[in-house]
């Protein structure tokens, strides 16, 4: 009983945070400098004609007024219609969240990969050259930002080593027979290897230039947690018992060195969508971060009012559930 | 298990086994041609919207619509969906004549109703053609036969020029009325040389050759447009053969690439020009300064180090290209003109006059490193001004409610190359897009706009141009030229208005 009030009393303050970010997202890019009508301003443009477009779009009301006519027809399930592109904003959007998902899925599991290799080879040769070299390739990998990352490794593998595809999500002149946009996980439903590889093909550098940073960090936390395990009694008890020390490492400290780790892994999940922005944008990868650059450089207001509004619900959505997944997990909180 | 160095290597390479699992296609041969494109195409329907007045995307729509008339590589009009066109004696009407033998990308006939359709749709005012005001100068527009007319309700002298620039796209009456705008924006059809195959937004489109193309069907059969509007992505897609075709890179990769042997490179003037406007605010109101300011920029230098010398110094808004270019108008660099001006007004290197200019960084080619090395110049001859670097939607809205700086690096673009839509629409006070808003000028510009004499109107906009350029009253700076890269196999046609036209690219 008290873990379902506890769960009624995110989802409310999840509606709460939603419905500040809406009104801030709302008045704030209204407020900021740049508006649609005078970007689409031909040269020769009267103020009749400045009044009539403002008009056709609904900027001459209120920001209040425009705030109302929005919320009603966002509860509606209508979040308006793109200036730039005329279509509808929920349609656009939920068009294009299916790829960011999935890069960014692909991300983590890739940065848990990587990061968790490290954090045990790191725990595991502790104390020796291995361990030295890690840190500084940790270093190395914290301290350059994705999109640098994304850079070089175009220059890698889409130039000098040409294996994977630089640009968009999948190759233009191939048929896709899918149903939803989760064109991956479709593919791999449908046994379509064929096109499983190309559109890991077209993810695999986004993705990388999105985990390194991340393993880094997951690497590093991990490890530390995993050389603090490895001091504990009961850990030391196993090691009576005869057992090697990997065996040691993932059979006995893991488990507990894990927890802290998944915390980190769900809050950096969050930004890592929000990564998404720039190296979609480099990657030309056809998700909602590519669309919000344009949607931004166009002032296209309605747009970005539907982007900003699903980033924040994934935001307290993701938050949600590692909360929900840290209570399960950890036995001292089952309870509370 | 126990974990040892080689258990961790297996782990590693299965790893990267998951990534090399996906080799990408390679580029297929010339048959499909692909090209790398710096923006993305946000919609289909050319004629409404930001999209419509956007010159970066123009290329893309000439590629499956054709305009009301045809626009060559050199900017001259000639024969396109229109054959003739004219106004009667008086100008009171006009007549176009509309050719026969064209067909829709769905099939069906293209005729002078659609025609007639498209210029009535553009005029009204609820469809949201943002170039409305001049289309609106044209009403009771019929169809008959193979000729369309129209009655002029305000005489525009450069009505038929807006017919291959912004908006003047011939759209397919019965099918748009069959499908929607939305149904539209699925699927759009035209009389253009390529047929839309496929698109994903912010990705790609894939047209297919329209075998009856009036214009004769293009080289290649398939072409994939690539939508990286990322600089080095687009280089990385060249250089490593997944793109044959692609622009806009910067000079010094350009120069890098064409000397690499591999890929071949073309670099010309297009119809877009770097300017600084000045708003007759605070010191621009002191001629003197203005008149320093102009005499004191190097542009020749400034291209040939920043720009590793593509572009062409211009000393009015137009272009050799344009109508009204006239080679005797000169503000020449001169150092010793802008001190002595300076001093008319008691500033010098030791007192000097400040004001603030506003700039962009990265919106056009080392846009801020010249508003850098202009202030550096400057400096030396007694002018401080303050950098403020803003977003292009900024500088849209400053521009728009004449709140510019006193200074305002800016890029403008008329690849019909009238001087309306060049010094007319940037020099004319009332107009939204001005901030010099001196009566004397626009007292000179007002008559022009009606003209009906086509030599007297472009020797008036001559004389508006030596006049501006005598006092001063805006900065231009260059002409841009554009980088455009292609693989072996292919030879691009570069065209002055900027747009890359696959239909233009042969077999090499």
């Amino acid at each position: 009983m008290q873990a379902v009030r506890a769960i009624l009393t995110r989802l409310l303050t999840t509606a709460v945070t939603l419905f500040g970010v809406a009104v801030i997202v709302f008045v704030v890019i209204r407020v900021v400098p740049g508006n649609p009508i005078a970007m689409m301003l031909p040269p020769g443009a009267t103020e009749a004609d400045i009044a009539r477009l403002t008009a056709l779009y609904g900027l001459d009301k209120s920001i209040p007024q425009q705030f109302l006519i929005w919320g009603a027809g966002v509860l509606r399930g209508d979040f308006g219609t793109s200036i730039t592109t005329r279509q509808p904003v929920l349609s656009l959007v939920l068009g294009r969240l299916p790829a960011t998902l999935e890069l960014s899925a692909m991300a983590l599991v890739m940065a848990v990969v990587i990061g968790g290799l490290a954090a045990l080879a790191g725990t595991r040769f502790r104390e020796g050259r291995a361990e030295a070299a890690l840190d500084v390739a940790n270093g190395m990998a914290l301290s350059v930002p994705d999109f640098l990352w994304g850079l070089i490794l175009i220059l890698l593998f889409g130039v000098l080593f040409p294996v994977f595809s630089i640009s968009g999500r999948v190759t233009p002149s191939l048929d896709l027979p899918f149903t939803s946009n989760f064109y991956l996980v479709e593919s791999i439903l449908r046994l379509r290897l064929d096109l499983t590889r190309d559109l890991l093909a077209h993810m695999f550098m986004p993705a990388l230039a999105l985990a390194i940073p991340l393993a880094a960090i997951i690497g590093q936390l991990l490890k530390q947690s995993l050389k603090e395990t490895m001091h504990l009694d009961y850990v030391t008890l196993a090691r009576t018992k005869g057992y090697g020390e990997t065996r040691v490492i993932l059979r006995e400290a893991l488990r507990n060195a894990v927890l802290p780790t998944l915390t980190l892994v769900g809050v950096q999940f969050t930004f890592l969508i929000g990564g998404t922005v720039i190296i979609e944008r480099l990657f030309s990868y056809e998700g909602l971060g590519n669309m919000a650059i344009d949607a931004v450089i166009n002032r296209d207001l309605p747009l970005i009012q539907g982007i900003v509004i699903l980033f924040a619900v994934i935001f307290t959505g993701v938050n949600l559930i590692v909360d929900l997944a840290y209570a399960a997990l950890n036995p001292r909180l089952r309870n509370v | 298990m126990d974990l040892h160095r080689r258990s961790l290597l297996q782990l590693s390479a299965a790893t990267a086994a998951l990534g090399i699992t996906g080799i990408p296609a390679r580029a297929q041969g010339i048959e499909e041609l692909v090209i790398a494109y710096n923006v993305n195409l946000p919609s289909w329907d050319p004629t409404v919207g930001p999209s419509a007045v956007n010159p970066t995307i123009q290329g893309l729509y000439q590629s499956v619509f054709d305009q009301f008339i045809l626009q060559q590589p050199d900017l001259l009009p000639a024969p396109g969906l229109l054959t003739e066109w004219g106004w009667n004696d008086d100008k009171t009407k006009v007549s176009m004549t509309v050719r026969e033998g064209v067909t829709w990308h769905d099939g069906s006939p293209f005729t002078a109703e659609d025609v007639a359709w498209s210029l009535t749709r553009a005029a009204d005012e609820k469809t949201g053609n943002p170039i409305q005001f001049i289309w609106s100068t044209l009403g009771n527009i019929t169809a008959s036969g193979n000729t369309v007319t129209a009655d002029v309700t305000r005489f525009e002298p450069t009505i038929f020029k807006w017919m291959y620039f912004l908006t003047g796209y011939v759209m397919p009456k019965a099918y748009y009325e069959k499908v929607g705008a939305e149904g539209f924006e699925a699927a759009p059809i035209g009389t253009g040389p390529y047929m839309v195959e496929k698109f994903e937004r912010n990705a790609f489109v894939r047209l297919k050759a329209n075998a009856a193309y009036w214009g004769g069907k293009p080289d290649f059969d398939t072409v994939t447009i690539k939508f990286v509007t990322d600089a080095a992505a687009r280089v990385a897609e060249v250089e490593s053969g997944n793109a044959h075709v692609t622009l806009e890179m910067p000079y010094e990769e350009y120069d890098r690439l064409k000397g690499g042997g591999t890929l071949a490179g073309t670099a010309a003037p297009i119809s877009d020009i770097g300017m600084i406007f000045l708003n007759d605010i605070e010191a621009m109101t002191d001629p003197n300064v203005r008149k320093a300011a102009a005499h004191a920029i190097d542009k020749q230098t400034i291209i040939n180090r920043l720009l590793s010398g593509y572009g062409v110094a211009i000393d009015t808004l137009q272009t050799p290209e344009y109508e009204a270019y006239d080679a005797t108008i000169r503000v020449p660099y001169d150092e010793a003109a802008a001190i002595a001006a300076l001093a008319a007004s008691g500033f010098g290197p030791d007192n000097p006059v400040r004001f603030k200019i506003q700039t962009t960084k990265g919106f056009k080619p080392k846009d801020y490193e010249m508003v850098q090395a202009i202030v550096g110049l400057w400096r030396k001859v007694g002018i401080e001004a303050e950098i403020e670097v803003y977003e292009i939607a900024k500088h849209y809205e400053l521009r728009a409610a004449d709140q510019l700086a006193p200074a305002a690096f800016y890029n403008w673009g008329n690849s019909v190359g009238d001087p309306t839509t060049s010094t007319g629409f940037a020099m004319f006070g009332p107009s939204p897009h001005s901030v010099w808003d001196g009566e004397d000028l626009a007292g000179m510009i007002g008559p022009l706009w009606g003209e009906a004499d086509e030599a007297k109107r472009i020797e008036g906009w001559k004389a508006v141009d030596r006049y501006v350029a005598e006092n001063a009253l805006v900065i231009p700076l260059l002409q841009y030229v554009q980088p455009i890269l292609s693989a072996p196999g292919v030879t691009v046609t570069p065209h002055a208005s900027g747009a890359l036209l696959p239909h233009l690219m042969k077999r090499a």
